[in-house]
């Protein structure tokens, strides 16, 4: 099979469309551009590419502008797409899928949402549970926007919303073990800790904000 | 009835008023509500856009742990729910994906409970009529839009909803409390969830529509069962907008004519009194 080169390179191999499709069990060569999802999909008013964009997209092999893509990020996971699709193609699994892959080939903006996924899922990890207060604050700093939402988090905390210590859980190992195995499996690809933005969630292990 | 409740690391901060009204209407219901044992974390909004085994694994614990207590699991939290009830469908199902799970848990799970969400538990297990029954206050005049949102209804194979476009529970529960409930076509579009922190753009956008077709609708207070749809509501609104908002369960509280409204209620970030105060609801 021939392919074209340069950036709207077509991989006619299919073999991205097969990735996603074994990575997430959704049956991707239905899609026949109905644009049903689109129509009722609230954030595509706020992305680079709509809903069935994102699944031509991925027939035609654009790995790369896919996985670089805003929309997957700005996915709010609604879910309506899926249940309105005529071809039973759950929309929002394939975007986790490509999230997962553009996290692990380093094609992800940090900023669009994995930083912030990483660092909560860092509290979890830590502690079981999610101390919002401080994910939210140890993010706005990272993202220098600690002082620009300070009145709000001040707002917050006077309405008694952001109590200043946590709770965690007692069996912390059972979390450990639901960590290390999830992130070995996923064919390698979603080993995030090893390969995703190295220093967010290596430098903040055992530490508070 | 005894249930195992399940609050979610939201209902410990942002939404403590949900859990505090969640608990006290229960207990008015004869609802026992057995606080999981060491639950944790079901992931969220964040752990599937990473690691889909994580995303399902977390929650499954604590069904683990639910079915070790002999407790069917209530849970306030939409997201929660959604992530709990995900979890629960791929393990009933069977098969590879469930063994994959079992295993990083460590645990098998045996099917013999089920995960409710609170809105759910008071219309199937409570019944409508065992809360009319409860109604000391109606809540005449009061003219509520129900906003159900996503994780509540979809999708649809995991919810087991009859009606995921056209949810109606919500507003039968509120009419049996004496509110009128205004027709809208916008109570199952999404609020934005976690975007309001990753990118507060999109649910600004979608707060600021859902605020003003609930308005051009006629409602004066939207009325929900999800910490992060009330947060998004109240706190990515813009500053015209001052309909306000209600946890399902406060409104229970009010009508029910029950100690702790008026502090679950100080709680917001969108002062309901005055809407209140003009209805002769609260003193
Ligand atoms: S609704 Fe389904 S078939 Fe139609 S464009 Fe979207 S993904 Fe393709
Ligand atoms: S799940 Fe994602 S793509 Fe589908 S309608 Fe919702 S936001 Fe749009």
């Amino acid at each position: 099979m021939s392919e074209v080169s340069g950036p709207l390179a077509v991989d006619t191999a299919g073999r991205f469309a097969d990735e996603v499709r074994r990575r997430t069990g959704q049956p991707i060569e239905r899609c026949y551009q109905c644009a049903k999802c689109a129509s009722g999909c609230l954030v595509a008013e706020y992305t680079d590419y709509r809903p069935n964009q994102i699944l031509r997209m991925v027939q035609f092999g654009l790995r790369e502008q896919v996985l670089r893509s805003r929309a997957i990020w700005v996915c709010s996971s609604c879910q309506a797409c899926g249940a309105r699709c005529p071809n039973g193609i759950n929309i929002a699994a394939v975007m986790d899928g490509l999230k997962e892959m553009a996290v692990a080939e380093k094609l992800a903006v940090p900023e669009q949402g994995p930083l912030f996924h990483q660092m909560f899922m860092d509290g979890v990890r830590r502690m079981g549970r999610v101390h919002e207060a401080a994910v939210l604050a140890r993010y706005k700093l990272k993202t220098h926007r600690l002082m620009a939402d300070f009145g709000l988090g001040l707002r917050l905390f006077r309405k008694g919303k952001f109590p200043l210590l946590g709770s965690r859980i007692r069996r912390q190992e059972e979390i450990e073990r639901i960590f290390s195995r999830a992130l070995a499996s996923g064919e390698g690809v979603t080993r995030h800790e090893a390969v995703l933005l190295p220093g967010v969630l290596a430098g903040s292990h055992g530490k508070g904000i | 009835m005894k249930l195992s409740y399940y609050p979610g690391c939201s209902l410990e901060a942002t939404a403590k008023e949900y859990d505090a009204s969640a608990r006290t209407v229960c207990a008015a219901l004869d609802v026992e509500l057995a606080d999981l044992a060491d639950w944790n974390c079901c992931g969220a909004t964040s752990a599937h856009n990473l690691n889909r085994l994580l995303a399902l694994a977390l929650p499954a614990r604590n069904l683990v742990l639910a079915e070790n207590a002999g407790l069917d699991l209530v849970t306030p939290c939409a997201a929660c729910y959604s992530r709990l009830r995900t979890a629960e469908h791929t393990l009933r199902r069977g098969g590879s994906a469930a063994r994959e799970l079992e295993e990083a848990v460590g645990a098998p799970f045996g099917g013999r409970v089920t995960v409710l969400s609170l809105l759910e538990a008071m219309v199937k297990r409570v019944g409508l009529s065992a809360v009319e029954e409860r109604v000391k206050r109606p809540l005449t005049g009061l003219k509520v839009a129900c906003y159900y949102g996503c994780l509540l209804v979809r999708p649809r194979e995991v919810t087991g909803v009859e009606r995921p476009e056209d949810p109606v529970w919500l507003d039968d529960l509120m009419r049996r409390l004496g509110a009128e409930v205004i027709p809208w076509s916008f109570k199952t579009d999404c609020c934005g969830a976690s975007q309001a922190i990753t990118n507060p753009d999109v649910s600004r956008g979608l707060v600021a529509r859902l605020l003003a077709r609930a308005g051009e609708a006629g409602a004066d207070a939207l009325v929900t069962a999800c910490p992060l749809c009330q947060t998004n509501l109240e706190m990515q609104r813009p500053t015209s907008q001052g309909a306000p908002c209600f946890y399902f369960t406060e409104l229970m509280g009010l009508a029910f004519g029950l100690d702790g409204a008026r502090s679950w209620l100080g709680r917001h970030l969108v002062d309901p009194f005055g809407l209140l105060r003009s209805l002769s609801l609260i003193d």
